[in-house]
């Protein structure tokens, strides 16, 4: 067996991945350091920082006081002056204590200063569901952050993936908003090791298909593959669209497959109104309205907060069951098959908990 | 004279944005540069023309930005409140209260990391200190004993709305020293002074023994936003800006130089200070304006 071939047989967790992808980053460029709240902690952001404090020095993993605003304006400033820093938040409902720096001076200084400034930064942000986590620990708030034109917005979907566009985040000369659902960083697939990067250049297709496009993002990703696969056993093709960057928004891919299908279905993480969605929908309408056979639909949250009890959030959140529904109603697929299908669907999921990671999604993918 | 001439041409309507002129402030922003070499750094504020002119920044490209043409010194992109000079050490101007503060602190951090032996200034207002941002960087700064000077210029004033109705009545050094911060105060009209205390400020600083909190008293003559006066809208006295009226920062400097400076040369020196506004102003009238198509570049880097 191959030395590559041996490396890609690795299968590891996508929190181990971003581990990896900050230890590649921070042993290319002293430049790069990082601000984490609980450094010790054993939790080690989901191990994503685990053992790196340790190996780089503490000048190189600092901890930051409670003051989110303030964290990010100093790496902004320090970015400004020729470092590189990567921040973490455990949820993304810190950051939103870190909005007026985020969009006023992470944003704007490279279009403010005509040029003059660059701000290479990443801000790592824990997006999703779980346990309990309730109405302010819980939400997937990609949204707000891709409404401002001079960040960019990535998150990924798969382990290797989480890895090389880390790394690319942390090279690039912008401000890189970093997105992790929480129950992905249990999911695992296979990594490379050592330094690659992956392209923050737009959506990928993860599943080719001709029947109908869905375009997801993070955790809905592996729901709509989980819908794929059943659906595929009934003889419907699906292709399955993996957003990875919401900001700048590439719609190439997304628009060529509808075109391909005539038929769309978009499936966020977070809320439906306002969405994700909402954005790829009206391009693809503004765009390609006359190859579109029915009309697209939007799948997402519900419009209330999401609550901690696992018996509140039955329902909540678009798992493979809804997608392979909505695809059968749009498509006009009979009762019998959808019957299979979803049979299939309600088996694999009988008696597994609401509020942990699905242990399908555990990968490799 | 600068920002007289501003005033003075203000209604001419070439130069539209809003400006926010430091006239009575001088001597704060003339004494904190003088102490700094070319390659230290300053953050400013919206209030910000004192500030780049006092380390240096081009007058020609002031006005043209003022002006919103392209030859400004961010190309017409952020107007009076956005100055910026990086050769000069003018970093940035950031118009948010206290926004400016956490940059400033990343910026000593950066050369702290770099050992550069730099030194950055946070220029900030008496109403910065009750943002949160304030807080947060004193207290980073402190505890890694970052290089920087948080120059606070007290004008007593938040656009109309004086310091005693937004604080309690207690020295605001306390607030820095309670972060343990060091602290010094004096009278920001007074450049001797004032020169002399930025300067232990910044030997603190390049000594690696952290941050000083420098305040100093002074007050804004003008508006809080425009060319004219307006102490008839009552948020503040005529007997209180006439007092501080007898405190003109340059006048000050005036009578301390006495026989010092000849009237021959202070008459040369204003003669030159007005042909170089005279041809900055005709540089700016002439600039053109940037093109439309402008205003989408320099979204990403």
């Amino acid at each position: 067996m191959t030395a590559q071939a041996v490396s890609q047989e690795r299968i590891i967790t996508l929190a181990d991945a971003i581990r990896e992808g900050l230890i590649e980053s921070f042993a290319r460029d002293d430049r790069t350091f990082m601000f984490a709240q609980g450094v010790d902690d054993p939790a080690s952001m989901w191990g994503t920082i685990k053992g790196i404090a340790k190996r780089f020095g503490e000048d190189r993993i600092i901890e930051m006081p409670v003051a989110e605003n303030g964290a990010v304006g100093i790496a902004v400033g320090a970015a400004l002056n020729g470092q590189r820093p990567v921040i973490g938040f455990h949820r993304v409902e810190f950051a939103l204590l870190a909005l007026e720096q985020i969009v006023n001076n992470a944003a704007k200084s490279h279009y403010i200063s005509n040029g003059q400034h660059k701000v290479p930064l990443v801000i790592r942000m824990v997006i999703g569901r779980g346990w309990g986590q309730g109405p302010e620990h819980s939400q997937s708030l990609e949204p707000i952050f891709s409404y401002f034109p001079g960040l960019k917005v990535v998150m990924p979907a798969f382990a290797a993936d989480a890895k090389g566009m880390l790394i690319s985040a942390i090279e690039d000369d912008n401000p890189v908003i970093f997105i992790e659902h929480r129950f992905l960083h249990y999911a695992t697939g296979h990594v490379p090791e050592g330094y690659y990067k992956n392209p923050l250049d737009g959506p990928r297709v993860v599943r080719e298909g001709k029947d109908v496009t869905i375009v997801a993002t993070a955790h809905a990703v592996l729901e709509a593959i989980r819908a794929a696969d059943v659906l595929r056993d009934i003889g419907c093709s699906v292709e399955v669209i993996d957003m990875r960057v919401l900001r700048p928004l590439n719609m190439a891919t997304i628009q060529a497959s509808v075109k391909k299908s005539g038929h769309l279905i978009t499936v966020d993480t977070g809320f439906v109104m306002y969405g994700i969605g909402a954005e790829v929908v009206a391009a693809v309408v503004g765009q390609n309205f006359s190859a579109l056979k029915a009309a697209p639909v939007r799948l997402g949250l519900p419009d209330h907060p999401t609550p901690s009890s696992r018996g509140l959030v039955v329902g909540v959140y678009p798992d493979s069951l809804r997608i392979t529904r909505e695809v059968g109603k749009m498509l006009g697929i009979g009762d019998d098959k959808m019957q299979l299908a979803l049979a299939s669907l309600e088996e694999q999921r009988k008696n597994l908990p609401i509020d942990a990671p699905d242990p399908f999604f555990k990968g490799p993918f | 004279m600068v920002e007289e001439a501003i005033a003075e041409h203000y209604g001419e309507g070439e130069m539209r944005c809003p400006v926010h002129l430091s006239i009575g402030q001088e001597a704060a922003a003339v004494g904190v540069c003088d102490a700094l070499a070319l390659t230290d750094k300053i953050y400013s504020t919206h209030r910000c023309h004192a500030h780049y002119l006092a380390k240096g920044g081009d007058l020609n490209r002031m006005f043209a930005e003022i002006c919103g043409k392209a030859a400004g010194c961010i190309g017409g992109r952020g107007g009076s409140m956005h100055l910026m000079d990086l050769e000069k050490g003018m970093m940035a101007s950031i118009p948010i209260v206290a926004s400016s503060i956490p940059i400033a602190t990343g910026s000593a951090l950066a050369d702290k990391r770099m050992r550069s032996g730099k030194v950055t200034v946070a220029f900030i207002g008496d109403a910065s200190i009750e943002e949160g941002v304030f807080h947060e960087s004193a207290n980073f700064a402190v505890l890694h004993r970052l290089p920087i000077v948080f120059v606070c210029e007290n004008n007593l004033y938040s656009v109309y709305t004086p310091l005693r109705q937004r604080q309690p009545d207690r020295p605001l050094t306390n607030v820095a020293l309670a972060h343990g911060m060091r602290a010094a105060h004096g009278d920001g009209n007074n450049l001797e002074e004032t020169y002399r205390l930025m300067s232990d400020a910044v030997a603190h600083a390049r000594c690696g023994n952290g941050p000083t909190f420098l305040l100093l008293d002074t007050y804004r003559w003008r508006e809080h936003c425009g060319p004219n006066f307006d102490n008839r809208i009552g948020y503040r006295t005529e007997a209180e800006y006439l007092q501080w009226e007898t405190r003109c920062p340059i006048r000050a400097l005036h009578k301390k130089l006495g026989s010092g400076l000849a009237p021959q040369r202070e008459k040369a020196m204003v003669e030159a200070i007005t042909v170089e506004i005279e041809s900055a102003r005709a540089f700016a009238r002439a600039a053109p304006l940037p093109e439309p198509a402008q205003a989408s570049q320099f979204v990403y880097a």
